[in-house]
């Protein structure tokens, strides 16, 4: 019986339509997606059947944690600048240019205005560390009604969007609402995450 | 695995011309490979895809003295009270009496609040058995996604349709908000309110112990 000669194949496999592909999806990937904001808190949303989105831009968001402490953030920088220098007025307080710098690439702010500046000199590892206390809303010291009324002087078509965790007492949900209400906001948005299903 | 073939080349060399070496145009791509993936990897980690859902509320405007507030009548009416542990209490306003009638516990689940809702909307507005159709007939593409939206909005704003009182007490989480304004959604309730929850209304939940 005559052997049957196996011609010998080269093991290597070309490689350029594997590149192609990962690369394609990399393309999508870095189109389709936005980086995600880093938020001093973890906040679990609840769910809801709505399918409205929330735009990415023009949003004052208030978010509200387990332990009822309250931040606040707005998306463009541009006005984060503008609304601290006049909260700065307000408040009689100074910030330096490296300060409002500063400010401006926080997403999100959960503290007492007159903690903010040594906050603002911390570095990034330091500011994970510390447990800040939330944004005052006491009728005494209502910080976040001038908050919300700076940010909408600055910018007045911004939208307002609540962002509460699921175990948010109700009290500090109803605080923040009602100083919505008095600040003349009465159309804002709950943000919510997917339905699961079967629930 | 990595090999850059160089064959070809050499030979012989008849009149001492120097040929240069023919090289061979083919790369390898399997780092550029590992490269792709990882940056894939790194950008499937670190971004978002999904933008957040939101639910949109209207809040009545405050301090405001609505006198010719339209009258709405009582018997229209539910007032829903959300207490502790995921527990919901209701009552209708007996339409003989202005009384409010007994309350009723319930809870979240899909047997309680929203049967009840649903069985009470229906009596009220009888065109809700229209929005099948009108679902359809999107579906079927003869009419278009705003003029559904505008029928669905017509249908649930009825006139005589259930409206939803819902007053949120101390005890209550914000989840169970969230859920309650969902079953407005799910149950085509057109007219509901959050209101600030009052005395009487404590002094109820006190009595079937969920305050």
């Amino acid at each position: 019986m005559p052997k049957v000669k196996v011609p010998r194949k080269s093991t290597s496999v070309d490689m350029t339509a594997m590149t192609d592909v990962a690369f394609l999806l990399l393309t999508f990937f870095m189109l389709a997606t936005k980086f995600k904001p880093d938020e001093p808190v973890v906040v679990d949303t609840p769910s809801s059947i709505s399918e409205i989105k929330l735009p990415e831009s023009g949003i004052m968001q208030i978010t509200i944690d387990k332990q009822g402490r309250v931040f606040f953030g707005i998306t463009e920088q541009t006005t984060r600048e503008t609304v601290l220098q006049r909260m700065a007025e307000k408040y009689n307080m100074k910030f330096s240019a490296e300060e409002i710098k500063e400010f401006s690439l926080q997403s999100t702010i959960g503290l007492p205005l007159s903690q903010l500046s040594s906050y603002l000199k911390m570095d990034a590892e330091a500011r994970k560390a510390i447990q800040t206390a939330g944004v005052p809303t006491d009728s005494l010291n209502n910080e976040l009604g001038d908050w919300i009324w700076q940010a909408r002087l600055a910018n007045n078509d911004i939208r307002v969007a609540i962002k509460g965790d699921r175990d948010a007492n109700m009290p500090t949900v109803k605080r923040v609402i009602a100083i919505l209400q008095e600040k003349k906001v009465n159309r804002f948005n709950f943000i919510t995450s997917m339905e699961k299903a079967g629930e | 695995m990595a090999e850059i073939e160089a064959g070809g080349g050499g030979g012989k060399h008849k009149g001492g011309k120097k040929r240069g070496k023919k090289m061979s145009t083919r790369v390898d791509f399997t780092p550029m490979v590992d490269l792709g993936f990882l940056l894939i990897t790194f950008f499937m980690l670190t971004t978002s895809m999904n933008k957040p859902q939101t639910m949109e509320i209207n809040m009545p405007v405050k301090d405001e003295k609505v006198e010719d507030a339209s009258k709405v009548k009582a018997s229209q009416a539910v007032t829903v009270l959300l207490a502790k542990d995921d527990k919901i209490v209701y009552y209708f306003i007996d339409p003989v009496t202005g009384e409010p009638q007994t309350p009723q516990i319930t809870n979240f689940s899909a047997g309680g609040i929203r049967a009840t809702l649903l069985k009470e909307n229906k009596q009220r507005n009888p065109r809700l058995d229209s929005i099948p159709i009108y679902k359809d007939m999107l579906n079927k593409g003869s009419i278009n996604e705003d003029q559904y939206k505008s029928y669905l909005s017509g249908i649930r704003g009825y006139k005589e349709a259930l409206i939803v009182v819902i007053k949120a007490s101390d005890k209550s989480r914000y989840n169970n908000l969230v859920d309650i304004l969902d079953e407005m959604m799910i149950c085509n309730i057109g007219r509901y309110a959050v209101v600030d929850i009052t005395a009487p209304e404590v002094e109820m939940l006190k009595t079937v112990n969920l305050e």
